[in-house]
């Protein structure tokens, strides 16, 4: 299957081995991945700051970029989020009406299109999950505490289908961790006791990897963790399959 | 920083305290979750938020049933346009009684209107007999969240309150005695009120009636042993008819404190024998909300506080950070359409985590009433400081691959440059409350993509 790599602007400066681990991986998994995108970010911080006249450029270039390809892949819910729901809500054209259909986040697209439930691979480790919350519920890739579901989703269901790796049940497993864009700075106290919290109900379950499917709450909690000098191991979610698929 | 982020930042500075309040509003969170798991909870949830769309959507037709059913039964209705005809129609109805002494349930509307301190600036002394209401009262503070007044009190702080005030041995703090000190306390007040004030959780247009819904059965003590009653009632609160009574009294009280249903419902359709019964109809902004196609969802709300509790936001600033009546996210998205000047960093309190439109039992998309706020706020230029110049700059340079690669590429020879003790004093608030400095990788993915000379 052929499929663009999206990267988003973060994650290529300053995450790239995620990057990097979503192609090994969609290449693994039998893909035609074209590299090929060239806008390098959705308009997603600018449009959440409220500041939504600085998103247009960001978000007319993204869906321009996104005409070229059917299906695009990218490793973070909350940037497929924006693409999906809030790009069309101020710019109303045909290109960002088809970002929004054929963007996917990565265990979407791997559950989904790509058709594979659960990957053979092996992860002998004690893992956390953290979704991420436009994942979670913007994207509805989560079952959510709130609705009464378990946790349940594509990502879980790849998880769990590894070989040796068990999961570390967390107290909240829905709880956001704080980063939330500009509120990460705007409200920085606020931030960093959610994410102090939210590692603490990992360390707490004996977890010994922390993965999520989004970047953006990694960069926040990894700076804590380092601040805090956890020996937790957080990865990102191609990362960690990519590892386990070796 | 904005004034909820350091009302916030202060909250969090007494760790013990903020992390006993976490816990004790996630407790209510947990309630919620199991008396909410009913097999048909989301159509409850789909059937309270049509029921209220539509009670919206004929506002005034309903209110005037209302008026019709109400005044039928012997009910005086009153129609206040904003807080200051409120609060001088419920002292007109004192003043022509000869009341010096009322008794007052819990209500956010009386709250809203600042009715306690415009009746005691007119020598009327007024009781709050909702047992958290009166601990704030007693400590002349307003309450801190909208169904848990005194949830950010302890146990041994309330003894210490009630031993100044109420006169408690020293150092008691069993729950037990504080409460039997509150209420003999209550009900002097209860009993000896020349007049009963409630607010009304809901007001039934079918019926002419009014829905209170308390824990502690005061509202009915005050209003059924005072001659007079009075609920004030925000015009918001009506329903069309019984049936839909039944869905929003099922939703509520499982969403605001994990009970299947309160202790007290009461439906008070016309005064008691040689009684009077007054209903204070008050808009103070809502139609106008009404009218604005963005915000009216707001209307919706039926005040449950689910929102608050499941708010990891409010949860660890507490309730004053917000400083208004209405706190968390609900408060958040009602306090700018009162002052936007004064509340503008409310829409910006939240990571836009959506757990509050997932608990609300009337679906009011939270979230996107916070964008809206938010761009809102920057077109009223009440931006949160530095937003208007540094995500604008952002936006140019993010938008177009050449000047993001310039830029970065920059950051990163700055990065091997800028010694890190520059940027990681206080003044910068990534790193302040304890993060590291994130670090610009050596190679972006792209460099890499290039420098493989892989196009796929």
């Amino acid at each position: 299957m052929r499929v663009a790599l999206a990267v988003p602007c973060y994650v290529d400066q300053l995450r790239p081995q995620t990057a990097r681990a979503t192609l090994a991986l969609l290449q693994r998994l039998g893909c035609e991945v074209d590299l090929a995108f060239d806008a390098p970010c959705c308009g997603q911080p600018m449009f959440n700051a409220g500041v939504v006249s600085a998103a247009h450029s960001a978000a007319n270039n993204w869906v321009r970029a996104s005409s070229a390809f059917d299906a695009i892949v990218m490793p973070s819910g909350s940037c497929t989020h924006h693409v999906r729901h809030h790009i069309p809500s101020f710019v109303s054209t045909e290109a960002a009406a088809h970002a929004s259909r054929v963007t996917y986040e990565l265990c979407e697209f791997i559950a989904g299109p790509l058709g594979l439930p659960t990957l053979d691979g092996r992860f002998p480790h004690r893992v956390a999950v953290h979704l991420g919350c436009h994942a979670q519920r913007g994207l509805r890739l989560g079952g959510s505490t709130e609705l009464h579901e378990g946790a349940a989703g594509p990502m879980y269901t790849l998880l769990a289908g590894l070989d040796g790796l068990t999961l570390a049940p967390l107290d909240r497993p829905d709880e956001c961790c704080g980063f939330g864009g500009s509120f990460a700075i705007g409200e920085p106290e606020v931030s960093v006791a959610m994410g102090r919290d939210k590692l603490a109900d990992a360390t707490a379950h004996s977890a010994e990897v922390f993965v999520s499917s989004d970047p953006s709450c990694l960069l926040h909690l990894e700076a804590i963790a380092a601040h805090q000098q956890l020996s937790l191991r957080t990865m990102h979610i191609a990362e960690l399959l990519e590892e386990a698929t070796r | 920083m904005t004034r909820h982020a350091t009302a916030a930042a202060g909250f969090l500075a007494d760790a013990s305290r903020a992390a006993r309040h976490d816990d004790a509003l996630w407790f209510f969170r947990q309630k919620r979750d199991k008396a909410s798991a009913i097999p048909e909870w989301e159509s409850l949830r789909n059937a309270a938020s049509a029921l209220k769309a539509h009670a919206m959507s004929r506002l005034s037709e309903l209110l005037e049933e209302f008026e019709r059913k109400a005044t039928a039964n012997g009910v005086q209705v009153h129609w206040a346009r904003d807080a200051k005809e409120h609060n001088e129609i419920v002292h007109g109805i004192l003043r022509a009684a000869g009341v010096a002494r009322v008794s007052k349930s819990k209500s956010m509307l009386t709250e809203e209107c600042g009715l306690n301190p415009f009746l005691e600036a007119h020598g009327v002394e007024v009781v709050d007999t909702d047992l958290g209401e009166r601990i704030v009262q007693l400590a002349n503070q307003p309450p801190s969240h909208i169904v848990a007044p005194a949830i950010h009190w302890t146990r041994e702080e309330i003894g210490e309150l009630f031993h100044r005030t109420l006169g408690t041995p020293k150092g008691e703090t069993s729950p037990d005695a504080l409460a039997a000190a509150a209420r003999v306390n209550l009900h002097d007040a209860l009993l000896n009120a020349g007049a009963g004030i409630t607010g009304a959780n809901a007001i039934v247009a079918e019926t002419g009636g009014v829905v209170v819904v308390t824990n502690e059965g005061n509202a009915d003590l005050g209003m059924h042993s005072a001659p007079i009653h009075i609920c004030c009632v925000g015009i918001e609160k009506i329903v069309a008819t019984k049936d839909d009574l039944g869905v929003l009294l099922r939703v509520l009280a499982r969403s605001a404190t994990g009970q299947p249903i309160s202790s007290y419902t009461a439906h008070v359709a016309s005064p008691k024998p040689g009684g009077a019964m007054h209903v204070v109809l008050v808009d103070n902004g809502r139609t106008a909300r009404l009218a604005d196609p963005v915000l009216r969802p707001a209307l919706h709300c039926i005040r449950c506080g689910a929102c608050l509790n499941t708010c990891p936001v409010y949860r660890r600033s507490g309730g004053y950070s917000y400083g208004y009546v209405i706190q968390g996210p609900i408060g958040a998205i009602l306090a700018p359409a009162t002052n936007l000047d004064a509340h503008s960093s409310l829409p910006f309190a939240s990571t836009l985590c959506g757990s509050c439109a997932d608990v609300c039992p009337v679906r009011i998309d939270i979230p996107s009433q916070l964008l809206a706020w938010r761009s809102r706020s920057a077109a009223a230029g009440r931006l949160p400081r530095g937003y208007s110049i540094i995500f604008p700059i952002l936006g140019r340079v993010l938008a177009y691959l050449g000047r993001y690669e310039f830029a970065t590429r920059w950051a990163r020879r700055l990065q091997r440059i800028v010694p890190t003790a520059w940027l990681t004093g206080k003044r910068n608030p990534w790193t302040r409350p304890g993060r590291a400095l994130p670090v610009i990788a050596d190679e972006s993915f792209r460099d890499w993509v290039r420098r493989e000379g892989r196009r796929s």
